[in-house]
């Protein structure tokens, strides 16, 4: 995954740095991007700004609307708050990197089947962040909503309407398509 | 590929749903244009008073920065269309959070650390924020928002309430809500000889053209805006907002393309939100339930520079029959930012009122609040006189009474309970005007079959590009997907504002008549020649004064569990039901419905704006502070209609959507909340803070 | 933001020494919390010393039946993990009631023990708060304060501790394990966060340069249960406005032991003492959990538009109690 040689020598440290930007490579959607960097730029403003991967939105770019969700080495996260520089020689999913060549995610084409949008500002997120959860229940994470006796076995979490929802939370949407979201995601739930 | 032609009222999928589903529809920010530099604005931190002096030298120190736009430096303007426009001209400070300095920087994390060095001194006033009834500087003005008369009395009411054997007389208060749509207002502005073009997140960009055109000095044709992909507005982006201008600006100064997104932070003082208001609803009715007397008073707020205010009585015209009645609003200007359009102003505060007090009466008659609604029909619209083109509002209660099951409720307040849950039932009617404004469009008819509508519409997620198509594609008798809809561009024929769900009449009446024009071209024959046939047409019949009151309705019900121990309300199900003429498509209506009907459960349950009267400003600043509803929260949500045919609205017959959900959602809230726990919030949200002292 | 330096350590003492170093400089783990306060202006490091790839991201069992959890471990792991899960349930619900799916991906066990009040004064530069600016003063006490404290404040400063986890090691008896310059020491969780006093720019014990390293769960005493519940103004993905952390086991119809801790109270996780002293060797009914509560909010001194929170943290432990003691005689 990350080729960070850790040291347990605590005298080989570097002195500690005083620049304020720095050259890294995200490993996006499948292809190596080396980037230099000033240290204050997010992740998402890296893909907004220097890829040109303008999916991801910023809504509050404070973590409190999820439009901004990507996956990290798999896992989905807000991308307004990781700072670019942090994320050095991570895998990086955004909803430009979903569809299979000209075939959509099945996630895509349930948000469209179902209209799970309406203005599609909080969309990318939501799918990005739908497509982390799905993963998540399938190892087995609970939520907040889980019984507890669920939680306490092995395997997949199952998903209903409830569990999706709780999940699902994190990704405001202001057009309110919720109902519409959780159909969709129950559609490709397996 | 073939595809049949298909009536208006399916199910067609969004255009640009694809790119949407896909991150590749773009939206206002995320053009790049070479060169393109980011703008930030700092905002004043006093509420009132006057920029004694910008000191821009630290800022203009950090790497990155070019340049500090302040009021001595900025380019004049011409005086606005809207005076929230009017920014950087001089050192007035009308609110807090209004722009004192822009700072302009080549990138976004420049520019931020540019804006957090300018140093701006006041000299402040003390200042005025908190609304009251009997403020000193209540008057009355002459209309309140969308040009109603702000007082309207017909026959005696206070005779009549004093003659009523049963009355209602309650206050109701709501503090401020915001718009919060999920993009933050932001523009991409540029110049090239002398044309200046902006990407802008707008309602509707041929109005924003005519705002930059006058406040730069420019003819029409010297400004484009375009609007392709809009993330949301819910009104807050239906009038031209500051950033528009500042990057404007910018880019002049600069030379070079400006970028300028608010930060969310920004939003609640500067791009319109709903005022709070205070609204007395008296009613006076016979022990039959039959109104005699209808009172709606209502007090509300403005800012010091522009005077809107939120028509929330004006429902009260348009509901019930009543022999006597006065609907009557007064403002006060304070040191506030200045309140605008949110999803149905109007009718959603004035609503939320009217309709708890009708359960108020309801419960103090021991009259079915379905029943006492329907008991009070009028045969014309109460106000005008006018004969209504079609009302289906008793239509909605009928059926949703049936499909929410209803009439299995025991009115008995606080005797449902299951474990910690206290369950409660409540309804609500709901109603909007049909509004049609001025729009222009054109049809092509290209050699090789295909078609092309033009017209400046928007589509900030309403569906109004694919519903476009389907209307061009009816009356030119082709599949839709032989249609090809230009719109959200301000070089296209002129088109309204996507506000005051009027977009589908006034676009689409102008789109059907260019399309029938062109149909009609094409049916006398000599086939189309290379460069095609054009037709053009305007909305100017379905935009004049109707005979008729017209209006759709609607009905809400809800099921709410109260829980005891802590106050917390959770919806278990919402049902709404609506007559809004002829549904035309039915996929995006649903969504509309329940989107509307979404933001009214935030209404009523999770959101508020709490004036700080320390500082003079809206406290909640982020999306972590101003509860918007989460997936968690809507649950067992549906939406249905009753199509209706009349013949009075547009050639297309229908009515507008996008707002009615959101009206009388929180007072059918706040009745299921009553009947739940026989406690009578007559304020909202209903959070544990309000609720929980009275269980 | 100004600009910062960035460095990612080769270990906890590079990264500990280099803290001492640099005064400017802070511990960056997930940056939930941390780059959401340096966009507002509210934390302006230097630099940030990243510690997020350190190896302590694991949890392991300790000798004695407990359990060490690293600093590193993002919230949605430890939640997940199958002996928290088990032996633990608070902890793991506690963490499951916080933030989003998303943040708790990100979000570490070190960081979000250090996670700021969100208080709306401390998050706006353009007001003052003696948090952020000491002596500038606290608006909050006379001005917007539906959220914050009712137990421990000082005329300083009436913030809250946002933190769900820390709410539940606070009742489940978690030491914080710290390393500093001077060497390692441990601190009770209950201990670890601070009450604002005259110096509320210090919301632990935290000494300069120290980092959190681990935190370590004693065994859970035998037969208990554990519970968190929390009130907040929407379904899910808000703070708390108020919340209980207990655990209870129940002997023969009376307490035999109790731990219980409130959140949203006060700026640090409340651990409710003097309740526990009522509810020990008493009668496991709603009449006691009552007594106990209440004698735990006998100190409460709410501000003008905060007093609901007293009957809420009430509520909800009277309410939690019973939840377990109903739970240990059905699976008796």
């Amino acid at each position: 995954m990350d080729t960070i040689a850790w040291t347990d020598d605590t005298d080989a440290a570097q002195p500690p740095p005083f620049g304020d930007h720095s050259t890294l490579t995200l490993h996006v959607n499948g292809s190596d991007r080396k980037l230099t960097l000033d240290h204050r730029t997010t992740l998402l403003d890296a893909l907004r700004e220097h890829l040109g991967l303008t999916g991801a939105k910023k809504g509050c770019d404070h973590g409190q609307c999820g439009a901004c969700t990507v996956l990290v080495d798999g896992r989905r996260a807000n991308s307004c708050l990781l700072l670019a520089v942090a994320q050095d020689g991570r895998r990086v999913t955004t909803i430009e990197g979903l569809a299979d060549g000209d075939r959509p995610h099945p996630l895509q084409e349930a948000f469209l089947e179902r209209d799970a949008f309406q203005c599609g500002y909080c969309t990318p997120g939501q799918i990005c962040s739908a497509l982390g959860m799905l993963g998540e229940a399938e190892d087995g994470f609970p939520s907040y909503v889980t019984a507890p006796d669920t939680a306490a076995a092995d395997g997949p979490v199952p998903l209903d309407a409830e569990e999706i929802r709780e999940r699902m939370s994190g990704n405001l949407c202001r057009c309110g398509a919720y109902p519409r979201i959780v159909e969709a995601i129950e559609d490709v739930t397996p | 590929m073939s595809h049949a032609t298909q009536p208006l009222g399916a199910p067609v999928a969004r255009r640009e749903g694809r790119e949407k589903v896909t991150g590749t529809a773009r939206y206002a920010v995320e053009y790049h244009p070479a060169g393109r530099l980011h703008g930030r604005i700092v905002p004043a931190t006093v509420a009132r008073g006057r920029v004694t002096a910008v000191r821009t030298a630290d800022a203009l120190a950090v790497p990155g920065v070019h340049t500090v736009l302040t009021h001595e430096n900025a380019p004049r303007l011409r005086e606005p269309d809207d005076p929230v426009l009017a920014v950087l001209q001089n050192t007035r400070v009308p609110h807090r959070g209004w722009p004192v300095a822009l700072v302009v920087a080549d990138s976004l994390e420049a520019a931020r650390a540019g804006a957090a060095a300018v140093r701006v001194e006041y000299e402040s006033a003390g200042h005025d924020t908190v609304l009251t009834w009997d403020h000193p500087g209540m008057y009355t003005p002459e209309q309140a928002n969308g040009g109603y008369p702000a007082v309207r009395e017909r026959g005696d009411v206070e005779a009549a309430l004093a003659a009523a054997p049963v009355t209602v007389d309650a206050t109701y208060t709501l503090g401020g809500l915001h718009n919060h749509p999920m993009e933050p207002h932001a523009s991409t502005a540029r110049w090239a000889d002398g044309h200046l073009t902006v990407h802008d997140s707008s309602q509707g960009s041929t109005t924003v053209r005519d705002s930059l055109a006058q406040a730069f000095g420019l003819g029409r044709d010297r400004v484009t805006v375009v609007s392709e992909h809009v993330g949301g507005g819910f009104g807050s982006k239906g009038t031209t907002r500051p950033q528009a201008v500042l990057a404007a600006m910018a880019a002049r100064l600069t030379g070079r393309p400006v970028h300028i997104a608010l930060p969310r932070r920004y939003m609640p003082a500067l791009v319109g939100h709903r005022a709070p208001t205070i609204q007395r609803v008296r009613l006076g009715a016979d022990r039959d339930g039959v109104l005699r007397a209808v009172s709606h008073e209502v007090a509300t707020q403005t800012s010091r520079i522009k005077e809107f205010v939120e028509q929330a009585a004006v429902p009260a015209r348009v509901m019930y029959a009543s022999p006597h009645s006065r609907t009557t609003h007064r403002v006060v200007a304070l040191d506030v930012p200045t309140p605008s359009w949110m999803r149905a102003p109007g009718e959603a505060p004035g609503m939320y009122a009217l309709e708890s007090a009708m359960d108020e009466l309801a419960c103090a008659l021991g009259i079915d609040p379905v029943e006492l609604r329907l008991r009070n029909e009028p045969a014309v619209e109460p106000d005008s006189g006018r004969p209504f083109s079609s009302r289906g509002l008793a239509g909605c209660l009928h059926e949703g009474a049936r499909l929410f099951r209803w009439y299995d409720r025991d009115p008995q307040p606080a005797a449902r309970q299951e474990g910690r849950w206290l369950l409660g039932t409540g309804t609500a009617s709901a109603t909007y005007p049909v509004l049609v404004s001025p729009s222009a469009a054109s049809a092509h008819a290209a050699p090789d079959g295909s078609y092309t509508v033009r017209v400046n519409a928007t589509d900030i997620g309403t569906g109004a590009r694919t519903v476009i198509g389907q209307i061009a594609a009816a009356a030119l008798g082709t599949p839709q997907e032989n249609v090809r809809v230009e719109i959200g561009d301000s070089d296209l024929p002129p088109g309204s504002v996507a506000g005051g769900s009027s977009g589908t009449a006034s676009w689409g009446s102008a789109v059907h008549h260019a399309a029938t024009a062109l149909a009609r071209r094409l049916a006398e024959g000599g086939g189309v020649p290379p460069e095609g046939v054009t037709a053009t047409a305007d909305n100017e019949k379905e935009a004049a004064a109707s005979p008729f009151a017209r209006h759709a309705f609607g009905a809400h019900f809800a099921e709410v569990a109260v829980d005891t121990l802590t106050g917390e309300v959770r919806v278990r199900r919402m049902l709404g039901v609506f007559a809004a003429g002829r549904i035309l498509n039915a996929r995006t209506a649903r969504s509309q419905f329940i989107g509307g009907m979404t933001m009214g459960l935030g209404m009523a349950l999770t959101e508020g704006s709490t004036m700080d009267p320390l500082f003079g400003d809206y406290a909640e600043h982020d999306l972590a502070s101003y509860h918007i509803p989460v997936c968690a929260d809507v649950t067992d949500l549906q939406a249905h209609w009753i199509d209706e045919d009349d013949h009075h609205l547009n050639p297309m017959g229908s009515k507008g959507i996008g707002e009615i959900g959101i009206v009388g959602t929180a007072a059918a809230l706040g009745n299921a909340v009553r009947h739940a726990t026989g406690v009578r919030t007559r304020s909202l949200p209903i959070t544990p803070d309000t609720l929980l002292p009275y269980l | 933001m100004r600009p910062f330096a960035y460095l990612r350590p080769g270990s906890v003492a590079e990264a500990v020494r280099v803290s001492a170093e640099r005064p400017e400089a802070r511990f960056l783990g997930g940056g939930t919390n941390l780059v959401d306060l340096m966009k507002l202006g509210v934390e302006s490091p230097g630099l940030l010393i990243d510690v997020s790839r350190l190896p302590l991201d694991r949890v392991v069992p300790t000798d004695d039946g407990g359990l060490r959890i690293g600093a590193t471990v993002r919230n949605s792991d430890l939640a997940a993990h199958p002996v928290v899960r088990e032996r633990y349930p608070a902890l793991s619900q506690a963490l499951l009631a916080g933030a989003s799916g998303q943040l708790r991906n990100t979000a570490t066990t070190g960081g979000n023990l250090l996670q700021r009040t969100r208080c709306l004064y401390f998050q706006d530069t353009s007001k003052p708060c003696n948090k952020r600016q000491p002596g500038s003063g606290c608006p909050a006490r006379e001005g917007v304060h539906r959220d914050l404290a009712v137990l421990g404040h000082s005329p300083d400063c009436v913030a809250t501790n946002p933190s769900d986890m820390a709410v539940a090691l606070a009742a489940l008896d978690a030491t914080v394990h710290l390393r500093g310059p001077e060497g390692e020491r441990a601190v009770p969780a209950t201990e670890f966060h601070r009450l604002p006093g005259d110096n509320p720019d210090q919301d632990t014990v935290l000494r300069p340069g120290e980092m959190v390293v681990d935190v370590v769960l004693p065994p859970a005493p035998e037969g208990a249960a554990s519970l968190y519940r929390k009130a907040r103004d929407r379904a899910s993905y808000a703070f708390a406005l108020a919340s209980v952390a207990a655990v209870l086991t129940v002997r023969d119809g009376r307490v035999a032991h109790a731990s219980l801790a409130f959140g949203g109270l006060a700026h640090r996780p409340w651990r409710a003492r003097a309740a526990e002293d009522v509810l020990r060797g008493a009668p496991a009914t709603e009449e006691t959990f009552a007594r106990a509560a209440d004698a735990e909010l006998a100190a409460a001194e709410p501000l003008r538009d905060n007093g609901f929170k007293v009957a809420l943290a009430r509520n909800l432990a009277v309410g939690v109690l019973a939840e377990l003691t109903d739970r240990a005689d059905r699976s008796r």
